[in-house]
């Protein structure tokens, strides 16, 4: 279950940023320079992902060359991130 | 991915920042022996979770080629240290460093935290080493009970800058205030039979002081030299080459050793002088460090 919206990762080359909220269904918005190339590899691992965590989630990733480990380490963080109901306990939990 | 330990020399180990991706997968083409994924000093606080399930996909699904890949978690005085060994350990890192042992029980509760584990996990039990940092004046008296604290404990490490601090001096540029603690660490790890790694070179633009303090750090026993810079690999490499002299009697040393092996013989003689048990062990350890020279007979000399 998801309590809020948090996100993991940089803008930084061969990185992703990844922003997650809860929502009723699981809806992807994905951005960067190979987009056509890797949207449907990127929508497969967000789903898996969001299925171990929360159904229901609005996903956006601005890819900037992200491998795929790095890709999915970002998204689980985000993914974690969002699950936790204490704040303080994770500071880089909410979207600056 | 290549296991540290006695069969695979470490001259160089490069720290790499473990939130990092873009540095992380070029790892094999930086050309260091070892590598060191770091969660500790080089993340911040609030990104220690990304960094470490970054590093833990990393390792798991990577191909570093010949690297020997370690990580660094964070220490056990820290609210991440038990969180860093849960994710780490089931990657199956050749070793992970454990920072600022202070003494014997640090080791022994990080090695019943990583047994218990492997446990949990199906995995060979000692698998993933332990490389020890000693960075505090207690831990470099108690250099030798640490090594010996557990078995998978493969490597003693030094931690120049959190140790000066800690003896309340300055890390000068010739390093004479770690003189004592790098014949302590080294002697420990010998009599205990581990690799033995020295400090960081912090200064990147100082080639000349890297080149002293790397031959300094080989000619006192050490077995290689963490790099903190991709830079620095070549010049940690050069101070391991083995002078060419010692390599041609080694070579001869070896040849001897094996003829009075297949002749049934005891007593080896090279050059007209008896040679016995550990200087044909360092024969054979100085050909294998020959052989990353591309030296591997006497005629490439």
């Amino acid at each position: 279950m998801l309590f809020k919206k948090a996100q993991a990762g940089t803008l930084e080359s061969s990185d992703c940023m990844v922003v997650v909220s809860p929502a009723e269904t699981c809806i992807l918005e994905y951005s960067g320079q190979n987009e056509t190339i890797f949207k449907r590899r990127t929508e497969r691992i967000v789903r898996e992902i969001a299925e171990r965590y929360a159904p229901g989630a609005s996903v956006q990733i601005q890819d900037r060359g992200a491998l795929e480990v790095t890709l999915r380490a970002r998204i689980e963080t985000a993914f974690e991130r969002a699950s936790k109901e204490d704040l303080k306990e994770d500071p880089a939990g909410e979207p600056k | 991915m290549k296991a540290a330990g006695k069969g695979h020399p470490c001259r160089s180990m490069l720290y790499m920042p473990g939130n990092n991706p873009g540095m992380m997968q070029h790892v094999p083409a930086f050309g260091a022996d070892s590598v060191l994924l770091d969660l500790e000093d080089a993340v911040a606080e609030r990104e220690k979770d990304a960094a470490r399930r970054l590093v833990a996909h990393f390792v798991r699904e990577i191909d570093f080629g010949g690297v020997v890949v370690t990580v660094r978690v964070n220490g056990a005085d820290t609210p991440h240290f038990e969180r860093d060994l849960e994710e780490i350990i089931p990657s199956a890192p050749a070793a992970v460093r454990i920072p600022k042992c202070h003494s014997p029980e640090d080791v022994k509760r990080a090695d019943a935290a990583i047994g218990r584990i492997e446990r949990e996990q199906g995995m060979p039990p000692g698998g993933v080493r332990i490389h020890a940092m000693l960075e505090t004046a207690h831990g470099i008296e108690h250099a030798f009970e640490i090594a010996r604290a557990a078995e998978r404990v493969e490597a003693l490490t030094l931690g120049g800058q959190d140790l000066t601090a800690d003896m309340g001096v300055q890390k000068t540029r010739d390093g004479a205030e770690l003189f004592y603690a790098r014949g302590r660490i080294v002697m420990a790890a010998k009599a205990a039979g581990l690799m033995v790694f020295d400090t960081v070179w912090t200064d990147i633009d100082d080639a000349e002081g890297l080149k002293s303090e790397a031959e300094l750090a080989a000619r006192l026993g050490f077995t290689g030299k963490a790099a903190i810079h991709p830079a620095q690999i070549d010049a940690i490499h050069e101070a391991w080459r083995p002078d060419a002299r010692e390599l041609r009697r080694a070579f001869r040393i070896v040849e001897a050793a094996e003829r009075a092996e297949r002749e049934g013989k005891g007593v080896i003689s090279v050059d007209g002088r008896m040679v016995d048990g550990p200087i044909v062990v360092r024969a054979f350890t100085l050909i294998r460090l020959g052989h990353l020279y591309g030296i591997n007979e006497e005629a490439d000399l």
